[in-house]
């Protein structure tokens, strides 16, 4: 049987996705057999040279982690593109942005003085007394080239064309059952799930999750999961705990809400046939807020009740970028480099 | 007044079939006058309308968004804008920290009576606009210092 | 049509047709109709487009109707003006010619354009995208036929004080079948217990009791005593209660109200007709003039019903009428409208530790009080001191007892403590001229007819008004002391009196949460039950089918209560007389593949139209009782949700489509 050539290849990466990868162990073995590993700096110490010098298409297929971050992600993603006939966004950053995504708000100007400059350390006698920064070009002496950071962080959609999504903070083992059969499937018949097919579960969290619900869901006071110790029966949303659930794909056997009690926040993306889980989950959660004594609160008393929800983009977006702004990143990028 | 930044605002409106459609209406019939750059979309109650709306219109081009609806304890559906007024305090909120101009938000209570209201609303609303720069998503640009 | 309307792909290949209205020069004068039309004709799923100088005339929709048949439409934009002037008749006309009225769309180019704008250019530009705005929303809209049920024409009343034998008769004497279900063993509620009633002083019972028989008498009226509703399912026109009987252990139809079992009964405790101020036995005749008539035996003082304990009024009875296996009986019932009735209670005032309270200190509240001064109570209608039976010498009336205190108590005023309060002093002054008599009172709030006269006549015989609420209410000796301040005066008094009588706040009757729960009627910030809109619906509740009457809404006087229960009586009709009820099909419909099953929408809907379904944890939504606002369909996070012709893709696209810079 002809060996099947697979990647790793990794954007802004934490390391959680390869260590899902490592902590696999023998599931791996069904396919250990007719897999030849090219590419994957975690394992050893492959060189992008050696992958540059590849046939384009010679890699069948690549799992790539880690947003967009920076020039060198960018890069990496079009080479591998280029090379590989299969290409696979792993892993939530990867598929939406994933946390570090967070920082969309604020450009790299903005994230670079708050490291560098304004940090809550960084003074004349702190660790950073003349406030220096990385440049991408260093001259003096030898010139070098670091990265440029960029103004965004994106899923690797906004860079190139992905087949498949395997979406998770990291993936779980269920997904990479899923994945072995893709690929033995592939290797026996050549046959390939369609384009866009997500490696998940095929409904909203919540359909797994299964925790008791009450007849009705209001949350007459927003608490955030240390402030109580939720009763590990009942759904979190009715105990008051923002749960993104409902509009979270399902597929991690709730690792979160069954496995450590703790809300879930989204990290499988759009549950099937959402577009937008961050706004959805906004508007479900300010509907459910004091549903049944609104009239009682008066408008002061709903505002301010919603003002207890801190941070509005991190709890509802932690994971995903939403459209618009990958639109609107993009577009900022491409007028910058026309500039240049 | 500060520069005039956008000379012609694009302004969706989502109205309230009971409430201010009728004002608008009512602004019709009195002959009142308010700018042309205003397109309205009636729903049958302000809670009908989904915060993606509001962002698919400011993402779609419209420099604002203006939300009516009955006055608090006047909904048609009881309790339907209450939901709005709820919903609006977040997306604002999550316009804001993305940084868009939480004032290309606006909601307003606009009962069927308040034809004045109705035109004083979009007359202000759409002069705000003009001294705002084109809406950030509207030129695909997202203001690059956010607040912290 | 509708069939053919089915099977074809909703978006591929609808025949859509423009028609822009001149309006006369209405619309023609700021907006350029001629161009608009001829552009139209571009618009993606547009076969047609027609100007028209008024559109709404008789030609006018006879081009229209020739124009859909010609190009055989399937759907038209209407470009003129508001949709509450003549969405209707477009629709009919087109309704007529066979298309389906929900595919019949509306663009106002008069009020939200012509009318409001003067320079044409920019007009015709926003008339136009307006109409694309319209287009765009018909390209998706739905052909939909009206949703109808059956309806079940019997009716049923829960509570039978004044409000509910109102509703009760009205709708029986119209030829509709009711239930009348009263948790105590008679009907009649606290009207029963008055003396006189303000401001005519006519005798209570003596209107009241031909009532009464005539539902003990009334073909159409199924009388349930003892019976508390336990249960509501379905919905407007459909429901099914249930209800549960407590067994009373007398045979009715048997007992002949001979009193033999009065006679042996040994047990002897407060009567609670008489406000606790006589006695009565275990078995007994709620009042003589109780419906229905017949011994009840009150289980919970009994001895025990075991022959070995007592069973003395088993033996006694010649027509062996006692019954002591009698046991709860659960009734179903199917109704298509309710109404609810359930009256009021009285404010605990032990709540209010300023003020010691009881017959045992001679402090008794109004309904206590009009015992006494009933020809039929435990005195004899004599007015005497419940501790030692002497005449009091002075009595000191207190209105606003737990009303009107925001902080302590309840805020809202009780309405009719004062017109109550003045009658009880005007009788007493009546029966005993010698007495001294002191009302306490905060304001007196004595409107309607005749009643601020009421008022006058009692001050003008002789007792004494005094702005000020008693701070303290206490016993000392065999007189009871009550501290106060006239508040006009700024002077403190203490009052030496023989007889306290209090005006405590009319509160929800006792079991109106559960009721609550039952029905899913929503109750007010106070308890009470709350109505559809205060000013335009005072009988109706959110809860389609099912109506509220008299003092179960607030505290009011006999003469409201009677008016509400007519109408109440003839809101239930107004439904129950048609078969089938027809309910418009823009309603929001649940994609149960998409459903989380999370549960957030359940709390959403006003009129309880989503129910869940456990079995496959989806929620449901009931047609018949979805207003069509939409409401939950945004807040659904699982985008499950939708709402029938007003779907995301359709607001989604009119948006877009409104934002799309002119290619030009
Ligand atoms: C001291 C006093 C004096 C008054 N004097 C006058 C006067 O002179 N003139 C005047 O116009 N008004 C007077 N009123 C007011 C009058 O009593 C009320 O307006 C009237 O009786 C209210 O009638 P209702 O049917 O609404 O309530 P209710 O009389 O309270 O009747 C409610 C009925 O519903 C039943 N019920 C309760 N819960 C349930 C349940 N869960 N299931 C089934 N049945 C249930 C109760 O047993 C009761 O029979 C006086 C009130 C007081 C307190
Ligand atoms: S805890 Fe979260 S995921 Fe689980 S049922 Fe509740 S909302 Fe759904
Ligand atoms: S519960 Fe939510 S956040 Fe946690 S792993 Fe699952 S999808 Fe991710
Ligand atoms: S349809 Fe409306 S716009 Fe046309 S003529 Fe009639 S009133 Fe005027
Ligand atoms: S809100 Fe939507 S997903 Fe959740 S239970 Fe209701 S219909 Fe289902
Ligand atoms: S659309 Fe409105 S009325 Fe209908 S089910 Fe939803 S919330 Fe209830
Ligand atoms: S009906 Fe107007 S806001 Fe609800």
């Amino acid at each position: 049987m002809k060996k099947i050539k697979l990647a790793v290849a990794a954007g802004s990466f934490c390391g959680g996705c390869d260590m899902s990868i490592i902590n696999l162990n023998e599931m791996l073995i069904p396919i250990e057999e007719v897999i030849e590993l090219v590419f994957w700096q975690v394992a050893a110490d492959f060189k992008f040279e050696d992958v540059e010098a590849l046939q384009d298409k010679e890699i069948d297929i690549c799992l790539y982690h880690g947003p967009i971050r920076t020039s060198e992600h960018a890069e990496i993603a079009h080479l591998f593109r280029k090379k590989s006939k299969v290409m696979i966004a792993y892993g939530s950053c990867s598929c939406f942005g994933g946390i570090p995504q967070l920082a969309n708000p604020y450009d790299a100007q903005t994230i670079l003085d708050s490291v560098y400059t304004n940090g809550y350390n960084i003074d004349e006698s702190g660790p950073n007394q003349n406030y220096m920064r990385p440049k991408s070009e260093y001259k003096k002496g030898r010139a070098m080239t670091l990265p440029k950071l960029l103004d965004s962080c994106l899923p690797l959609t906004s860079e190139v064309d992905v087949n498949y999504f395997v979406p998770g903070c990291p993936p779980v083992p269920t997904q990479w059952e899923m994945l072995v059969d893709i690929i033995t499937n592939f290797i026996k018949k050549g046959e390939l799930p369609p384009k866009g097919t997500v490696v998940a579960g095929e409904t909203a969290l919540c359909e797994e999750c299964g925790r008791e619900k009450p007849e009705e869901i209001v949350i007459n006071r927003f608490r955030r999961p240390f402030e109580i110790d939720p009763d590990p029966e009942k759904c979190l949303l009715s105990q008051g705990i923002i749960c993104m659930g409902p509009a979270t794909r399902a597929g991690c056997g709730g690792q979160c809400t069954l496995g450590a009690n703790m809300p879930c926040r989204g990290c499988f993306g759009p549950a099937p046939g959402v577009k937008d889980p961050g706004l959805k989950m906004l508007s479900a959660i300010a509907s459910i807020g004091g549903a049944k004594i609104e009239a009682e609160l008066g408008p002061e008393g709903l505002k301010k009740l919603m003002e207890t929800i801190p941070d509005p983009f991190g709890t509802f977006y932690r994971f995903f970028t939403p459209e618009y702004i990958i639109k609107t990143k993009k577009k900022v990028a491409e007028e910058e480099s026309s500039k240049k | 007044m500060s520069e005039l930044l956008n000379p012609e605002p694009k302004v969706i409106a989502f109205l309230c079939k009971w409430c201010s459609s009728n004002a608008a209406d009512l602004a019709g019939v009195s002959r009142m006058k308010y700018p042309a750059n205003v397109i309205t979309i009636v729903t049958p109650c302000s809670g009908r309308v989904d915060p993606t709306y509001i962002f698919d219109a400011l993402a779609g081009g419209a420099d604002g968004v203006i939300v009516a609806g009955c006055h608090p304890g006047e909904c048609h559906y009881v309790t339907g804008n209450y939901k709005t007024l709820k919903r609006m305090v977040l997306v604002k909120e999550l316009a804001a920290q993305m940084g868009i101009e939480d004032e290309r938000i606006h909601l307003e209570w606009i009962s069927s009576s308040e034809a004045k209201k109705f035109v004083k609303t979009m007359t202000e609303f759409i002069e705000k606009l003009k001294h705002l720069p084109p809406n950030p998503l509207r030129n695909n640009r997202v203001a690059l210092e956010a607040k912290h | 049509m509708s069939q053919k309307k089915k099977t074809r792909e909703p978006e591929e290949a609808k025949r859509l047709g423009v028609f822009v209205c001149h309006c006369g020069k209405n619309i023609a004068a700021t907006v350029d109709v001629e161009n608009i039309a001829k552009e139209a004709t571009n618009l993606h799923g547009v076969v047609h487009a027609a100007e028209s100088h008024y559109l709404c005339s008789e030609p006018g929709q006879k081009a229209l109707q020739d124009d859909i048949k010609y190009h055989r439409l399937d759907g038209i934009i209407c470009a003129c003006c508001s949709p509450t002037l003549h969405e209707e008749t477009f629709r009919k006309a087109a309704a007529d010619v066979g298309i389906n009225k929900y595919e019949v769309e509306i663009a106002n180019i008069r009020e939200k354009c012509s009318w409001v704008h003067s320079d044409k250019e920019k007009a015709t530009v926003k008339a136009m995208k307006i109409i694309e705005t319209k287009v765009e929303k018909a390209l998706l809209n739905e052909a939909l036929t009206p949703i109808s049920v059956d309806v079940n024409r019997n009716a049923m009343v829960v509570g039978a004080g004044i409000t509910g034998i109102q509703a009760a008769l009205d709708l029986a004497n119209s030829g509709y079948h009711v239930y009348l279900v009263e948790q105590s063993p008679t009907i009649g509620g606290h009207m029963a217990q008055l003396t006189s009633t303000f401001p005519t002083l006519d005798c209570s019972q003596c209107i009241l009791s031909p009532k009464m028989s005539e539902i003990a008498h009334h073909d159409n009226v199924e009388l349930i005593t003892n019976a508390k509703l336990t249960s509501v399912t379905g919905f407007v026109g459909n429901f099914k209660a249930q209800i549960t009987k407590k067994p009373k252990f007398v045979i009715e139809e048997l007992c002949n109200l001979c009193d033999d079992c009065v006679e042996v009964c040994p047990v002897i405790v407060p009567n609670e007709f008489e406000g606790g101020l006589g006695p009565r036995k275990a078995i007994y005749l709620p009042f003589p003039q109780a419906v229905p008539s017949a011994y009840i035996l009150d289980i919970e003082n009994c001895l025990g019903i075991h022959p070995l304990v007592c069973s003395k009024c088993r033996d006694a009875c010649e027509q062996k009428a006692i019954n002591y296996d009698m046991k709860e009986e659960i009734v179903e019932l199917n109704v298509g409208a309710i109404v609810i009735a359930t009256g009021y209670d009285l404010y605990d005032i032990s709540k209010i530790s300023e003020y010691d309270f009881g017959p045992e200190v001679d402090v008794i509240d109004g309904l206590q009080f009009e015992r006494l001064l009933n020809s039929a109570g435990p005195t004899g209608g004599a007015v005497l001191r419940p501790s030692d039976h002497k005449k009091p010498e002075t009595v000191v009336f207190v209105q606003c007892v737990g009303s009107r205190d925001p902080e302590h108590h309840m805020a809202y005023c009780s309405k009719i403590c004062c017109t109550y309060t003045g009658k009880h002093a005007l009788l007493l002054k009546d029966q005993e001229p010698e007495t001294e008599v002191y009302v306490f009172y905060i304001d007196i709030r004595a409107a309607g007819r005749g009643y601020e006269e009421f008022i006058d006549r009692a001050q003008e015989m002789g007792v004494i008004y005094i702005r000020g609420k008693p701070s303290k209410i206490f016993r000392e000796g065999d007189k009871t002391i009550i501290w106060a301040a006239n508040t006009l005066t700024g002077e403190r008094l203490e009052v030496e009196a023989d007889l306290v009588v209090l005006a405590p706040a009319m509160i929800p009757s006792f079991d109106t949460k559960i009721l609550s729960g039952v029905t899913k009627c929503n109750l007010d910030e106070y308890g009470f039950f709350k109505e559809a809109h205060v000013k335009l619906k005072p009988v109706e509740s959110l809860v389609q089918g099912l109506f509220v009457a008299g003092t179960a809404l607030s505290p009011k006087d006999i003469p409201e209560c009677v008016a509400q229960g007519s109408a109440a009586a003839s809101k239930a009709m107004a439904l129950l007389s048609k078969p089938q009820l027809y309910h418009d099909p823009i309603v929001a419909i649940v994609n149960e593949k998409a459903c989380s099953g999370c549960k957030v929408c359940q709390s959403l809907c006003p009129y309880g139209a989503i129910s869940f379904d456990s079995v496959k944890n989806i929620s449901v939504v009931k047609e018949i009782l979805c207003q069509g606002c939409g409401t939950c369909a945004s807040a659904c996070p699982s985008l499950a949700l939708t709402l029938k012709n007003q779907t995301d893709k359709q607001i989604e696209n009119m948006i877009r489509i409104a934002l799309k810079t002119e290619a030009k």
